[in-house]
């Protein structure tokens, strides 16, 4: 049987958690076509993120991202000063591009996170979906795949290791390197998970080598989400971990209003705009519409239908965390401000009673 | 409406013509409703898709995925080259994202040697069309070599078929797009 990873700690005994994730997108809110400044965006950030701790939700992550309308290029900087401001919600990197970073560098930032937030701290390790990165920083994009899972083993190795001896083809060889500082974790590491973002080959990767799996969603119906969550599942237990031993966390699209209609009509137009300057295609008006099912994956609408659709993915995944993004696309405070209360008043206490084992 | 005519050849001449005179019927039936726009790969310097998102290219291989992701109806004009199409134009697809065509109204011409390639935009073009989400106009027209004279389309059936195709295509579009907006209002956000 192969040893388990450095698992997050998640007690299901509470119940399924539930966090919120920002890309550090930087856009115009589209009802009114102003931006705020860079400054702003970084400072509401962190106050969403005490907002978030004091209505009780457990986690909080910020994704890496360096090309134009996002701030959170040194998104670990933020999570420090987050980590500053907050007390006991957990916090993750959520992507960190492991790819285009130094693995030790990585590993002694989040360790550093560690010990100021008293052991709060994960990494979600990704590849990036957007490849303007590479050039920025000098790396050559036919070595996209190569780069990541060569970084990545890295990363875990020096995670799992005080002292790495390490040589590889992307970085130099490693010595009797001596990785400091340590997180304050009985293993003296942190947990990791390996981004998944729909790609079947690499969630199965993820189970190979047991890590936990963070996959993200955009559209569509949650049934089709679950085909990579069940390999995952089924390659690690063939790899020889346990089924007690993986994590799973899944994320996207999440806007609610105690007026069903309204949550629809309010969060759409970001959305779609967003995706338009980020991905350089809008989100179909049809497919968010069906949004209105419980079998889409995207959790938009009153709470009722999102206590819904959470549950029904949760009997579907099976997983353990739940991660919300609701800042999209230029959402105003006040929005994100309502939803967040909404959430620790009627979602979060009815996600945990259903979940709880 | 964005309509966008594309020849798909960066050889010979034989599509450009053919599609420059689909433009041409476009313009004359339809020129003052909708913002018309002609290109030809032959005087592109296209980059071969190494899978990144399309925003992130540049020059020529930017401009011109952007003009098809902000089209509503495009014509693609293509050569036969081995029993498919060219791989100017197949590069092209695999430049775009999975569903670029989504909500756009496609049609296809064919310049051929040889009637024996009939039903080769039938078999090769239509399947990576469909894939993309296109809305496919049922009918394409194919013309021979023997239709040409110099830089002109000589047998005037052609341009009959031409006209045909065009008018085709701007019904299927026009009724998608009003059809679709009735079914977004209907959404009610």
């Amino acid at each position: 049987m192969e040893q388990s990873r450095i698992l997050p700690e998640i007690d299901q005994s509470k119940g399924m958690e539930f966090g919120l994730y920002t890309l550090g997108d930087h856009l115009p809110n589209p009802h009114t076509g102003k931006r705020i400044s860079a400054q702003q965006r970084i400072k509401e950030i962190i106050e969403t993120a005490v907002l978030a701790e004091e209505a009780g939700l457990d986690t909080f992550q910020i994704g890496e991202s360096h090309q134009d309308s996002f701030i959170s290029q040194a998104h670990m900087i933020i999570l420090s000063a987050i980590a500053q401001a907050t007390d006991s919600i957990k916090l993750s990197s959520g992507a960190t591009i492991i790819s285009t970073s130094d693995p030790v560098r990585v590993f002694e930032d989040a360790a550093t996170i560690d010990l100021i937030s008293n052991g709060r701290i994960k990494i979600v390790a990704g590849r990036a979906s957007r490849i303007g990165l590479f050039d920025l920083l000098g790396y050559d994009l036919n070595d996209y795949e190569g780069l990541f899972e060569e970084k990545f083993d890295l990363l875990l190795k020096i995670n799992e290791n005080e002292i790495v001896n390490w040589s590889g083809e992307y970085r130099p060889s490693l010595k009797n390197a001596h990785i400091i500082p340590r997180p304050d974790h009985p293993k003296g590491g942190l947990p990791i998970w390996r981004a998944v973002g729909g790609s079947y080959a690499s969630a199965q990767k993820a189970g190979r080598i047991g890590v936990p799996m963070y996959q993200a969603h955009l559209g569509g119906p949650a049934s089709e989400f679950k085909k990579p969550i069940d390999l995952y599942k089924e390659t690690a237990s063939a790899a020889g971990y346990q089924q007690n031993d993986l994590r799973i966390a899944t994320a996207g699209f999440f806007f609610t209003d105690e007026n069903k209609m309204d949550a629809f009509r309010a969060y759409y137009p970001h959305v779609n705009e967003g995706m338009k300057r980020t991905n350089g295609q809008g989100f179909p008006k049809q497919a968010f519409a069906h949004g209105q099912d419980y079998r889409s994956v995207i959790n938009v609408g009153d709470p009722e239908l999102i206590i819904e659709k959470i549950l029904y993915q949760h009997e579907l995944f099976g997983h353990h965390r739940y991660i919300a993004q609701l800042d999209f696309g230029g959402v105003p405070m006040e929005d994100i401000k309502r939803n967040i209360h909404i959430i620790g008043e009627k979602i979060l206490p009815a996600i945990k009673k259903y979940t709880k084992k | 409406m964005n309509i966008l005519v594309l020849s798909g050849s960066n050889v010979g001449n034989k599509t450009a013509i053919a599609s420059k005179s689909v433009f041409d019927a476009i313009k004359n039936r339809y020129g003052a409703e909708h913002n018309i726009q002609f290109i030809d790969l032959k005087e592109k310097e296209m980059q071969f898709s190494d899978g990144r998102n399309y925003l992130d290219y540049t020059g020529d291989t930017k401009e011109v995925t952007q003009q098809i992701m902000d089209a509503d109806i495009l014509f693609f004009g293509t050569p036969i080259f081995q029993a498919s199409i060219p791989a100017s134009l197949k590069n092209l697809f695999d430049l775009l994202p999975q569903n670029a065509l989504r909500n756009k109204t496609s049609s296809i011409l064919t310049t051929a040697g040889s009637n024996m390639h009939f039903l080769v935009p039938e078999q090769q073009l239509k399947p990576i069309l469909g894939y993309m989400k296109a809305n496919v106009v049922p009918n394409y027209v194919y013309i021979l070599d023997t239709d040409f004279d110099k830089d002109t389309i000589y047998n005037d059936d052609i341009h009959f078929r031409i006209q045909k195709l065009v008018e085709d295509t701007l019904i299927l579009a026009r009724a998608y797009k009003e059809i679709q907006r009735q079914e977004e209002e209907a959404y009610g956000f």
